[in-house]
């Protein structure tokens, strides 16, 4: 097998590893504010869920979880459900990340001083006014480089879908260095990893920037 | 009418009275000067005012509106009501940073007011103008001296169009030689017949701007009077006490 060969069979890898990631954090990075919310909720209860929603999230490794989604339905309800193996990677990975994401969102909302609430109290904005306009934007140019980090984690992590069998790069890097006996395909995995993480930290560079305009 | 009407204020954190039975009337114009020690109630007395701590018994009234009667608080759409008549100028500014400084002033009366954009855009600049800071109307907060940041914060409170405005130790996180341009701005609003709180230790401010001081010490108001009688003249030992440990 030529190295273009292998570097196209594993090109289809490399849209599927995007589109874990892609996709991963379309449904993450929202769920994570809610998840946010619920674990500053007033309410006693709800705040317990997902404390120990968070607790088991952060508290298992994520290639069990992915093996729970997927093998879940069948082992504990008999449900064989076809097509499924698609979205049991993006329920493990979404429902995952989101608990990371709704600690840091946490960490960024409880660092604000509470002049601002109390300024925009009596300029008379209501809540939901004051989270949006006054605490939600400096609330993101404080928590942008711990989100980095997390971004840049989760780039390495789709290579856990290989628990799964998913042809994502890293499947198909092992399967293909097996059947040829070369280490070329795992250089190719290293290098699109590299790469993909280095133009997340670019675009989130970018980001922070567009946020320096305050302090 | 006064324009604020406090009657017999209660206020306790836990078990531990802060504010035991303050009265105080604001006349339209008027400008009160509150001192005290440090844990005398002043602040409190400044928040629960507007509202930033509930109050646990007494009358809260603005232009004749009840805010509360005897500890219960009217309903939330006439405190919204309420709440546009007063202003508040806190110790630490609490400016938006992430707003420019135009953008500070305009943004609760176009959002919350809905007053008109072109005119509350108007009236900022003209605020500018007054605090001496028209030029600076695109910077950041961060780019400001903090007088700089208190004058916008002043100007903020302002273009909501208030009836009364408080200062909660206006010039307390400043440094000495900054003090001076927020105090010139204060008594110029003094000049023009502003009815203002002012929550202050700045004494010989207190006796220039105000037409009438409390002295608060433990929750109560101890001494109130005309500038000479309470600064110049107190009867009460406490007062004595308080103002010869400034002088030193």
């Amino acid at each position: 097998m030529t190295f273009t060969t292998m570097l196209t069979t594993m090109s289809a890898g490399m849209v599927k590893t995007c589109s874990i990631f892609f996709l991963t954090l379309l449904f993450s990075l929202p769920l994570g504010f809610f998840v946010a919310f619920g674990r500053m909720s007033r309410c006693r209860p709800l705040q317990w869920v997902v404390k120990i929603y968070i607790a088991i999230m952060r508290g298992t490794p994520l290639m069990l979880q992915l093996l729970v989604w997927y093998f879940g339905p069948f082992y504990l309800f008999g449900w064989s459900i076809k097509g499924y193996r698609f979205t049991a990677i993006l329920l493990g990975f979404s429902l995952n990340y989101a608990a990371y994401f709704a600690e840091i969102y946490r960490s960024g909302i409880e660092s604000m001083p509470v002049g601002q609430y109390e300024a925009a109290q009596v300029l008379g904005y209501g809540r939901a006014q004051t989270f949006l306009r006054i605490i939600l934007p400096q609330v993101i140019k404080r928590i942008l480089p711990a989100v980095t980090n997390e971004v840049i984690t989760l780039v390495k992590d789709t290579s856990l879908a290989f628990t799964l069998a998913y042809q994502e790069v890293f499947s198909l890097a092992k399967q293909i260095s097996a059947s040829q006996r070369s280490f070329m395909p795992f250089l190719i995995a290293g290098v699109f990893y590299f790469i993909a993480n280095y133009a997340v930290a670019f675009a989130m560079e970018r980001t922070e920037k567009a946020f320096a305009y305050f302090r | 009418m006064n324009v604020l009407e406090l009657r017999h204020i209660q206020k306790s954190f836990g078990d531990t009275p802060v504010l035991r039975d303050i009265s105080l009337s604001v006349p339209q114009g008027g400008v009160t000067g509150v001192i005290g020690p440090s844990g005398s109630g002043k602040s409190t007395l400044l928040r629960c005012a507007t509202f930033l701590e509930t109050i646990d018994g007494g009358d809260i009234v603005y232009s004749g509106e009840y805010a509360a009667r005897e500890g219960v608080y009217a309903d939330k759409a006439s405190l919204r009501r309420i709440r546009r008549y007063f202003g508040l100028v806190f110790q630490s500014f609490h400016l938006f940073p992430h707003y420019s400084v135009l953008k500070n002033l305009t943004d609760a009366p176009v959002l919350v007011q809905g007053r008109d954009r072109a005119e509350v855009r108007e009236t900022a600049m003209a605020l500018l103008k007054k605090m001496g800071l028209e030029d600076r109307w695109d910077a950041y907060p961060y780019q400001l001296s903090g007088g700089q940041q208190q004058r916008v914060a002043i100007a903020r409170a302002l273009c909501m169009k208030p009836e009364i405005l408080f200062f909660d130790e206006p010039t307390s996180a400043l440094d000495p030689e900054l003090t001076g341009e927020v105090l010139r701005v204060i008594r110029q609003l003094a000049e023009e017949k502003m009815t203002m709180v002012i929550v202050t230790h700045e004494m010989q401010f207190a006796r220039m701007v105000a037409d009438h001081i409390l002295f608060m010490d433990g929750g109560v108001i101890v001494e109130e009077g005309t500038p000479q009688q309470v600064i110049d003249d107190p009867r009460h030992e406490r007062t004595r006490a308080f103002l010869s440990r400034l002088e030193r």
